[in-house]
């Protein structure tokens, strides 16, 4: 599909007018000031990681006297080095998780004949109105009951049990618009439900699924409120709940409190930029339908 | 292949998928599927909810551990709490802002956006403004909480070299300005995200009915009013329910950057009920404020789902 033009869009013959070169300079100009507005305190972050005290009290503007990675180094190994672990270990495994048992769920909800199954759809989709903070209270009492509470476990099954509802949301609208007619032959050919799910229908499904992957991973890398209540004890923390604790630990070496910032966000970013397809692609079918 | 069928009992009738009569108990081993997901969904998101309603008419000992029912005593309470109802209004206005920022003011963006001439200048600017979103909303909290401050932060230096000394002031120690500069943190960090999707939709139009619309005589002002804003206008119904969802349910930013101080102007019912369930330990009372969220994104969440029905029926 192609393209559409919104607004200050060019007619291709008309003649060139004053005010239309004037309207595009002010709307380039416009989208610029905006992006330094949006990059600036990123920069400033990451710029202050280089700084010592002196110096980010003294000119908040000024580039870094000398470019030294010390408090780069001291952030990565006072702290950020393990709750980066902790955050990865998280993330995978709760995302793996989401992701098949989603998928699972889906296949179930889109290509068996179960009884009840618009009963089954709402339950769990219905799941996305259900908000985590709603929840909070309950569920401390029933981790500590589990004897789940300060493990990453009880980040890992909350995390799945909260993003299995639009997960699955978004992986059973895709399979609902896959042709069955190959299914179809497979089973006059003898394969089994199993044998179709793994064989057929995961592999048609792998752009939708590497959006969930993604979406699931923005999602879990950045929650704060259960990674807060859920593993406050040292050495449990996620990065988020980690910064935290660095800024109440090294709360007057702010370049150190920087430099961990900048290198929690950098991950992200990254992943941003290398799957930027994926990401838009769920952001628009999570919404759109 | 056939286990025989034998005819639905009429209560079960309804509850069958795709219209088939027959029940066939061959059919129950389709729940292996959905087993997994339905206990975890059930056990973990549904369970609690109801308990915290449960919990919500009891009040807890901390010292004794004893658990005293104490019926709607709660809900009553909340009516007398003023920081209930400060709290209900920040909320309030993080949703007001948000809509003109993040959901009229990411479309007006995104059309500009889409109205350029270079593919790659389209892109360009999509994904310099969704970095922010990218980054977790605690993060760009912490960054910003250094940003206001006084001594290290760079607007009220930006504010005295543009001749604007006269606002300089600490904006999160300050209680007129805390919850303001809370949510100006948060339109910085979500616009992007708003606009990308508006972005999306917007280039779903067909490009032809903007040719016609060239070939009437139309502006580029009347091709937004009268081709982009009709056929973007689901995406803009959404949009203003879910920022309103999320408004209600804001916690991060306001804890990282003020744990809704200075002298609790800055609370909104996230924090308040953190305070109140963890800080304090009444976990009775901070139950009963999660039903006051519960309630509210209940709401939001049945417009959203009337909301989508009605258009699915219209296509």
């Amino acid at each position: 599909m192609t393209t559409a033009a919104a607004i200050a869009s060019e007619a291709p013959a008309a003649p060139v007018n004053i005010w239309s070169v004037i309207a595009r300079i002010f709307l380039h100009a416009f989208l610029i000031c905006l992006g330094i507005v949006v990059l600036y305190p990123l920069l400033w972050m990451a710029m202050n990681g280089f700084k010592n005290n002196a110096q980010i009290f003294g000119d908040p503007f000024a580039l870094p006297l000398t470019w030294s990675w010390t408090n780069y180094v001291d952030a990565w190994n006072r702290g950020v080095r393990d709750y980066l672990t902790v955050s990865i270990l998280v993330t995978v495994a709760s995302a793996l998780c989401t992701v098949l048992i989603s998928a699972w769920t889906a296949y179930g909800l889109t290509r068996t004949k179960m009884p009840g199954k618009p009963l089954i759809v709402g339950l769990v989709l219905g799941g996305l109105m259900l908000s985590p903070t709603v929840a909070v209270i309950p569920l401390v009492k029933m981790m500590q009951a589990l004897g789940l509470y300060n493990t990453y476990w009880a980040l890992i099954v909350l995390y799945t049990a909260f993003r299995i509802p639009f997960s699955t949301f978004l992986i059973r609208a895709y399979m609902l618009d896959l042709p069955r007619d190959v299914d179809e032959a497979a089973t006059i050919d003898g394969a089994t439900e199993g044998q179709i799910f793994r064989k057929i229908t995961l592999p048609l499904c792998r752009p939708i699924i590497v959006s969930c992957i993604i979406l699931h991973v923005l999602f879990a890398w950045n929650e704060y409120l259960f990674a807060m209540i859920f593993s406050g004890a040292t050495g449990m923390q996620t990065l988020p709940v980690g910064l935290t604790a660095i800024m109440a630990t090294h709360g007057t070496n702010y370049g150190v409190v920087f430099a961990a910032m900048t290198l929690s966000a950098l991950p992200i970013v990254v992943v941003f930029f290398a799957a930027q397809r994926y990401f838009i692609r769920g952001l628009s079918e999570g919404i759109g339908k | 292949m056939a286990a025989t069928p034998f005819r639905t009992p009429w209560g079960l009738r309804w509850m069958s998928a795709g219209g088939t009569l027959e029940f066939r108990p061959r059919d129950l081993l389709s729940f292996r599927w959905v087993a997994v997901a339905v206990i975890l969904v059930a056990w973990f998101v549904y369970y609690p909810i109801v308990d915290n309603f449960i919990v919500s008419t009891t009040d807890e000992d901390i010292f004794t551990g004893e658990v005293t029912q104490v019926g709607l005593a709660n809900y009553r309470r909340l009516l007398d709490d003023p920081i209930v109802w400060l709290s209900l209004w920040n909320n309030f206005l993080y949703a007001a802002i948000s809509i003109v920022f993040q959901v009229f003011g990411a479309f007006i963006l995104a059309a500009m956006i889409e109205g350029l001439d270079s593919e790659r200048l389209k892109r360009f600017w999509r994904a310099v403004y969704f970095i922010p979103s990218a980054i977790s909303i605690t993060i760009t909290g912490l960054l910003f909480y250094f940003i206001y401050q006084p001594d290290i932060g760079f607007l009220d230096a930006v504010l005295k070299a543009s001749g604007l000394g006269a606002l300089m002031r600490p904006w999160l120690g300050d209680e007129q300005t805390a919850i303001y500069a809370i949510i100006a943190m948060s339109q910085w960090q979500g616009f992007g995200y708003s606009t990308l999707l508006f972005a999306v939709a917007i280039q779903k139009i067909p490009r032809e009915l903007y040719d016609a619309a060239i070939i009437d005589g139309a502006g580029p002002l009347r091709r937004l009013w009268n081709v982009t804003v009709p056929l973007t206008r689901e995406m803009t119904g959404l949009m203003i329910i879910i920022t309103v969802t999320g408004a209600f349910q804001v916690f991060n930013e306001v804890m990282v950057m003020t744990a809704g101080g200075p002298n609790n102007s800055s609370q909104v019912l996230g924090t308040w009920l953190y305070q109140q369930g963890f800080t304090e330990n009444n976990f009775g009372y901070g139950a009963a404020i999660a039903a006051v969220i519960f309630a509210v994104t209940m709401l939001t969440g049945i417009a959203q789902l009337l909301y989508t029905r009605r258009r699915r029926v219209q296509l």
